[in-house]
């Protein structure tokens, strides 16, 4: 079982994650790119995976919606650029948060039969970057949050 | 805070009546009762999601005469909710399905060579 690194390289607009995966390089590659793999995998297992649109090659945009129980919906989107297994880059947005789009690139690197992804997001500057990393819960990401962000809000003035 | 105590805190968030039950104590510590009397459940309902959230670390519970107070604990809160640990909640659990794909395409030839050279 592999172990998800999540750094966030200090001065810098990125966000890095790195993971192995104990399949072959193409393997991992085809459950990135194919739309019926890529629905039984991404985003957490409570949430209902809707492909909106997956038009995986050079120019073409994907949309996808993670939606609870509840009936919320939360909408990503981007546009394709370069996929391949070497280098897939690709713009992300969560819809929650529109206009902070995201430019990421992905390499999978095989050894022995094992892969290593790795994944590098550069946000639009090192000050937006830090500002959602000291971010909170996307407000109106859930119900009930919002009274808990003015809450904890108001314990971290008190702390200081 | 360790994945797995993570895990647990997420899965206590992730029920809507618990959440309203941390933002009434938003406003203050509230005893059972209190916190039953917005909601159309029982109080051994609501005592049983506040068993789930002290375990959680979210509240904390103290005793005052007959009344059991439930108090919210800002610091696990304020780390569930951080946006870095919910990216890392997010991913984590995306590849930990991914892995579970990836074996399962593996185990099955006839599937795992479709599209590779």
């Amino acid at each position: 079982m592999g172990e998800t690194v999540l750094t966030a390289p200090p001065a810098t607009p990125f966000i890095d994650v790195e993971r192995d995966f104990d399949a072959p390089r193409d393997l991992v590659f085809r459950a990135w790119m194919d739309p019926d793999l890529v629905v039984q995998w991404l985003g957490p297992a409570r949430y209902e995976m809707v492909l909106d649109r997956w038009d995986a090659r050079d120019g073409g945009s994907y949309r996808y919606l993670h939606r609870d129980d509840q009936g919320n919906a939360h909408g990503f989107r981007g546009s394709f650029h370069v996929l391949t297994p070497d280098l897939l880059i690709q713009t992300f947005e969560y819809e929650g948060a529109p206009g902070h789009v995201s430019l990421d690139s992905m390499t999978l690197e095989e050894q022995g039969g094992r892969t290593r992804m790795r994944i590098r997001s550069v946000h639009q500057s090192v000050e937006a970057r830090d500002a959602m990393l000291q971010s909170g819960m996307e407000s109106g990401m859930n119900e009930g949050f919002d009274r808990l962000d003015a809450f904890l809000e108001r314990s971290a003035v008190s702390a200081r | 805070m360790p994945t797995d105590q993570l895990s647990v805190v997420f899965g206590a968030l992730a029920d809507p009546t618990r959440r309203a039950i941390l933002a009434q104590l938003t406003e203050g510590d509230r005893s059972v009762a209190d916190l039953a009397r917005p909601f159309t459940v029982s109080q051994p309902a609501i005592s049983r999601h506040l068993k789930v959230l002290e375990s959680a670390g979210l509240i904390s519970r103290s005793r005052r005469a007959t009344t059991r107070l439930s108090h919210l604990e800002a610091e696990p809160l304020r780390e569930a909710t951080s946006w870095l640990v919910r990216y890392r909640e997010y991913w984590d659990e995306s590849f930990e399905r991914l892995d579970d794909l990836l074996a399962r395409l593996q185990s099955s030839p006839g599937t795992s060579t479709k599209g590779s050279p």
